[in-house]
Formats: structure tokens, sequence, C-alpha cells
């Protein structure tokens, strides 16, 4: 599984997670690739969101490494997870954006708190990103008065600000009404166009099968199919992804 | 005569804890039953006597204690009545009691849903008998932690008696410490006293609201 | 039963002026400094190593288990007994204070832990440090939650600075007082001054629940 490619940006190696008794990720071995937008598909409870949390440290891990950009993750190191969120970037499944701040606040935040950058310069940066996202118009509203897929869309550009090597995108879609999923969808493809590195967690498989590179399908906590989405989706090789397939496609 | 040693100082202040428990546990029974009428009537009528009872509850909780207690002692003078420290602070602090107490219990028995009203009342019951075997078991569940928040208020709130000359813990304290000038060690002990009696009733009254928080 | 008079004790509304002054100025103070201690509390109970938060916690404790008069003369006469004299004004704001802080750190406290855990991810994914988290994402929307319990505290220490004349602080209730000494017509001095009380009250409220939303926590809907 394991390629011996020169410089990982997410490297995971030998994962092991438990929940007290429950263990959740069983073995992870993955190296993901600069530029690379990879999906990881699975039934909930395969421990897909848990492994996507582990890489910006929301989750500790017990056992194994896990390097982003060659730089272990140390969850108990305060300076060193700083460093490392500024590396990995987030997109919430409930968007979680900062209600009491304007969507163009919520953008500028990070970057002029964490990095120091100037005010002006950092306004200019977040009209940037929310164009980018097609909410230029929308610097000055506030959350509860953007639709969930604006909402998630600014999500997405407050990501951006910090410039990160990877975004993690954990069900950015699940929590949409479906006429909103494709706005979305949009924004995340014109990403991995523009070579942004993303591991995405999805059910949506049109979706999967079009942007990624390469499919990961999870299964009780290991890593049991991964391929070219068309490798996968055309030739599943097991029967567990089978029955995922044949129960997802839609 | 004139050096109290330190024991007679405890001794003392603990002989006047008692009548600081009196006065509170009057308080908190005189204002039960008050609050009760008053939720009853509230609950019955709910428009003509309603605004009487909010105005009531509005002056005891939109003026301070110490202003209530001196307007009841004198009031109680203009009448002619020579009223004991004891009757005003008993009368006062009921009256007080009664006000927030009625004011949590209404909260408590508004906040039981509509659903329970409409279905005792589908059963054909009475006002009389839908309070008395649908609502009030469920209210009451409901209102023993606020309540025993609000027991705790009068207990500290008996330390104002003071003011108008009953001697509970709070006036014993100052009598003593006009005697002994040592004021650091007589209002601590005071402190440490209301505490002993305070704390234990707070810790309880958490404990409750975690137990009914659960079983809902 | 006597007939009320109100005539003498109106004649000596410059002395009621006077105490409402410094009544007004107790309030807006220790309010003030009150809320901020009480935010500073909470912080230190969440996220304080274990000796700041069994501190706090005793604290707090000590402070809503005890009545206000014993803790204004504890700290007017008996600290003043171990050499640290101070005058009725600055005792009665440290009481205040310090009362408030108890109460109010509970209530924000409580705020602040009801924040949705999906706040605290995304600014912990965005590498702010857990002071930023504090005052950027948390404070503000914890503050709106429990703004309607915090307003009925401040009315409250509003209420409890009466208390204050008993040490000589000569705000309303002292002046109620001293009027009803001179004039001896005690009861209509304390009605005028309880209904000065009352409309404070309301006020007071009013004002702070118009404040809120616009200059405390900025804009926010539930």
């Amino acid at each position: 599984m394991t390629d011996d490619q020169p410089h990982c940006l997410v490297e995971i190696k030998k994962l092991r997670k438990s929940y007290g008794q429950v263990e959740v990720l069983k073995g992870i071995d993955l190296c993901i690739q600069r530029k690379e937008v990879v999906c990881i598909i699975g039934k909930s409870g395969s421990g897909k969101s848990t492994l996507l949390r582990c890489v910006n440290g929301l989750e500790v891990f017990q056992q194994g490494e896990l390097l982003v950009d060659g730089l272990p993750v140390k969850s108990q190191d305060a300076q060193a997870m700083r460093a490392l969120r500024q590396k990995v970037g987030m997109v919430f499944q409930s968007f979680n954006l900062f209600p009491a701040m304007s969507a163009g606040s919520n953008v500028m935040l990070a970057p002029r708190l964490v990095k120091g950058l100037p005010g002006a310069q950092t306004r200019a940066l977040a009209e940037k990103l929310l164009k980018r996202v097609g909410l230029e118009d929308k610097f000055d509203s506030y959350p509860n008065e953007l639709s969930g897929g604006q909402q998630q869309r600014v999500a997405i550009a407050r990501a951006l600000a910090m410039n990160p090597e990877v975004i993690l995108c954990d069900e950015i879609t699940s929590a949409l009404d479906p006429e909103l999923v494709g706005e979305v969808l949009q924004v995340i493809e014109g990403l991995a166009k523009e070579g942004v590195t993303l591991m995405i967690v999805t059910h949506e498989m049109n979706f999967a099968r079009k942007v990624c590179d390469r499919i990961i399908f999870m299964h009780q906590g290991l890593v049991h199919e991964m391929g070219t989405p068309e490798a996968l989706f055309t030739n599943p090789q097991t029967p567990e992804l089978r029955s995922f397939l044949s129960m997802n496609h839609g | 005569m004139n050096s109290f040693t330190t024991w007679d100082v405890i001794r003392n202040l603990l002989l006047s804890v008692p009548w600081t428990l009196f006065l509170s546990a009057i308080a908190f029974v005189g204002g039960s039953v008050l609050g009760l009428i008053l939720l009853v009537l509230r609950i019955m009528k709910p428009h003509s006597l309603g605004r009487a009872i909010t105005w009531y509850v509005q002056l005891f909780q939109g003026t301070p204690l110490l202003m209530q207690l001196f307007l009841t002692y004198f009031g109680l003078a203009l009448f002619g009545l020579n009223p004991s420290p004891l009757l005003a602070a008993t009368l006062c602090l009921s009256l007080y009691a009664g006000a927030f107490l009625t004011e949590t219990w209404h909260g408590c028995v508004m906040s039981i849903p509509k659903g329970q009203w409409e279905a005792s009342s589908s059963l054909a019951l009475n006002l009389r008998e839908q309070l008395q075997y649908v609502i009030f078991p469920q209210a009451v569940r409901v209102s023993v932690p606020p309540t025993v928040g609000l027991g705790v208020q009068i207990i500290k709130n008996t330390s104002l008696a003071s003011v108008i000359g009953f001697v509970e813990l709070t006036r014993t304290g100052q009598i003593i410490t006009n005697v002994t000038y040592d004021p650091f060690f007589v209002y601590g002990v005071v402190a440490l006293l209301y505490f002993a009696i305070c704390f234990p009733c707070s810790m309880w009254g958490r404990a409750l609201e975690r137990k009914f928080t659960f079983k809902h | 039963m006597s007939v009320l008079d109100f005539s003498a004790v109106v004649q000596a509304w410059p002395l009621f002026l006077e105490g409402l002054w410094l009544t007004c100025l107790l309030t807006a103070v220790s309010c003030l400094l009150g809320t901020l201690l009480g935010a500073a509390c909470a912080w230190g109970r969440i996220q304080g190593p274990i000796w700041l938060k069994a501190g706090l916690a005793c604290y707090v404790e000590l402070f809503r288990n005890t009545p206000f008069i014993i803790q204004i003369f504890f700290i007017f006469f008996g600290v003043a007994s171990v050499g640290f004299k101070m005058s009725a004004i600055p005792a009665s704001l440290i009481a205040l204070v310090l009362n408030l802080g108890a109460y109010a750190c509970e209530i924000i406290r409580a705020g602040i832990e009801a924040t949705p855990k999906g706040q605290i991810e995304a600014a912990q994914s965005l590498a702010l440090s857990r002071w930023q988290i504090f005052t950027r994402v948390l404070i503000a929307p914890a503050l709106a939650r429990v703004w309607p319990a915090l307003v009925s505290q401040l009315v409250i220490i509003m209420l409890a600075s009466s208390v204050c004349s008993q040490i000589s602080a000569e705000e309303v209730s002292y002046a109620a007082n001293f009027v009803a000494g001179k004039t001896f017509r005690s009861f209509e001095a304390f009605m005028v001054v309880t209904a000065c009380y009352l409309v404070l009250a309301i006020f007071l409220r009013k004002l702070l629940l118009w404040i809120g939303p616009r200059f405390v926590f900025g804009r926010m809907k539930f």
C-alpha cells in the first residue's frame, strides 16, 4: 500500500486509535502526495471521519505515526499543534461559522490573529477568497442571513485564508439540502483543478468519481480497498465494497 | 467580664444560629403558603388577579430587602402596633419569600407542556383535578432544585433582620464585635457559620437538579 | 393610625439626590468590574490549572453561601482591624465587585459551557490560541446566551448597594436613614427611597437589555 514516493505531504504509519475499549482505527498506512485529491468513503462507523480528525489533531491517536510535511503530529504540544494547524485546514459538516461575526470577519480572523497580517492586507485577502467561492457581495452578511450552501462556501474560504498545505473536508455536504450541494461541490472541484491537496470524506459518489485522483474505501477501521475511481467503481474487488457501492449509488 | 475567650465568642455565635434557622423556617413556610395561594389564584383567574400579583412580585423583586424591612417595621408602627423585630422580620421575609417562590413556581407550572393540559381536560377532569393529579406532580419535580436555592437565599437574607434589631447570628456578631474589638475573627466565624449552613443546602439543590435532569 | 406626611421628607430632596448619585456610581462601577472579574474567573475555572480551579471554586462558593452584609462587614471592619484601613466607598466597591464576580462567574461559565463543540473545533482548526478562542469566539455568544440572567444579577447588585448604608456609605439608603432621623417621618422617608429603587431597577433592566445586543456582544440572533 505504501509507495516509495519522494516526500508524502501527509504520511500515516500504522495508526491506531481507540475510544476507551473500542478500537476505531486498527492500523492505517497512507501516503498523500502534494496536489493529490483523495476521497475517503465507507459506512458510518468505518472510522473515516476519525482518521481525518487525527490529521489536524482534533482526535488523539494512541499508536503509530502521523507526519504532515515531514513534521510529526504531537497533540500534547500546544505550539506544535498551532504550527500544524497553519498547514492543515478543515471544513466541517456543520459549517461552524462564528455567529457573532460577518462572513468577511470569519475569513479574516485567523490570518490576522495567527499570522499577524495587517488589516488592509487581510481584508483584501478575504474579499479575494469570498469572490473565489462566489460570494463577493456577502462580505458583511452574518451567518444567520446565509443559506447552508453559502455558509459552507464561506467556511471553505475561511480555511483557504490560512493558505494551508492540505485541506480536510469532513462530509461537507451531508448537512445541506440537496439543491445546495452542487454549489459547494463546484467550489471544491475548482480547488482540485488548481492543485490544492484535499482529503475528502464524502457520501457523494458521483462527485468522488469525477474529482478525486484516488479513492480510499474504509471498512471497520482499516483501509479495505484503494485505487483510482475507475478501478474501484467499475471493478470493486471485495464484497464489502461491492455491497457499499450498491447501497450508495445515486 | 471584659475578656471574652475564643470559646465564649464561638459559643455565643453558635447559640444565635437557632434564631437564624427559626426565622428562615417561618419565612419559608409563610412564603410557601402565600406563594401557593397566589399560584393557584393566578392559574384559576389568569386575567383579573394576574396583574395585581405581577405588581406584588415586581415590588418585592425590584426593591432592596433592607428598605422592605424598614417599611414593614415603621409601617406597622403607624398602625399603632408596636411590632417586635421578630414580628416585623417574619412578616416582611414571608412576603419577600412569597414573591420569589410564587414567581418560580409559576414558571415551573408554565413549563409543563400544553399537551398535558389538553390531554387531562379531554378526559373530562376539572381544573382542580387537573392541577392535583396531572400538573402539580410534574411541576413539583421541576421546582424542587430552584426552591432549594431560594431557601438558601432566605437563610442569607435573615442576616438583614439584624438591622431592625432582631437578634440572630449577624446581630450577635455585631454585639460581640462591639465588646471584643476583633471584627476579623468574629465576622470570620459568622461567615463560616453561614457557609456551614448554606453550602450543604446548595450542594443538595445541585444534586437534585442533576437527578431530575436525567430522569426527564 | 397617624397620618402620612410627606412634606418634610420631600423638602430634603437634595440629600436624596446626592445619595442617588452615589448609588448609581456604586452600581455602575461594580457592575462593570464585577462582570469583568466574573468573566476572568469563568475562564480560570474552565481552562486554568488545578490549583487555580480549586481556588476559584472556593472563592465562588464562599461568596455565594454567605450574606452580603457579612461580606461587607468583614471587608470594612475585619480587614481594617488587621491593618488595611479603608473608607466606606472603597470597601463597598470591593464587596460589591467580589460578590458580583462570584455570581457572574457561574452565570458566564454556564454560557461558555453551552457553546456548541463545533465552534471550538473550527477555531482550533484555524490555529487560534486558547486565549484567542476565548476572546474572539467564545465570550460574545456566551454573554448573549446568558444576558437575561446576568442582567437580573446586575439588578440584584444594584439593590444590594443599599446594604452599604450600614457601613455609612452615603448612598440613598443612608440618606433615607438620615432624613428619617431628622424629620421623624421614617415611613415616608423609606417610601420615597423605595420608590426610587423601584424606578431604578426597572430602568436599569430595560437599559441593560437594550445595551447588550448593541454594544456588548454585537449582533446575535439565536
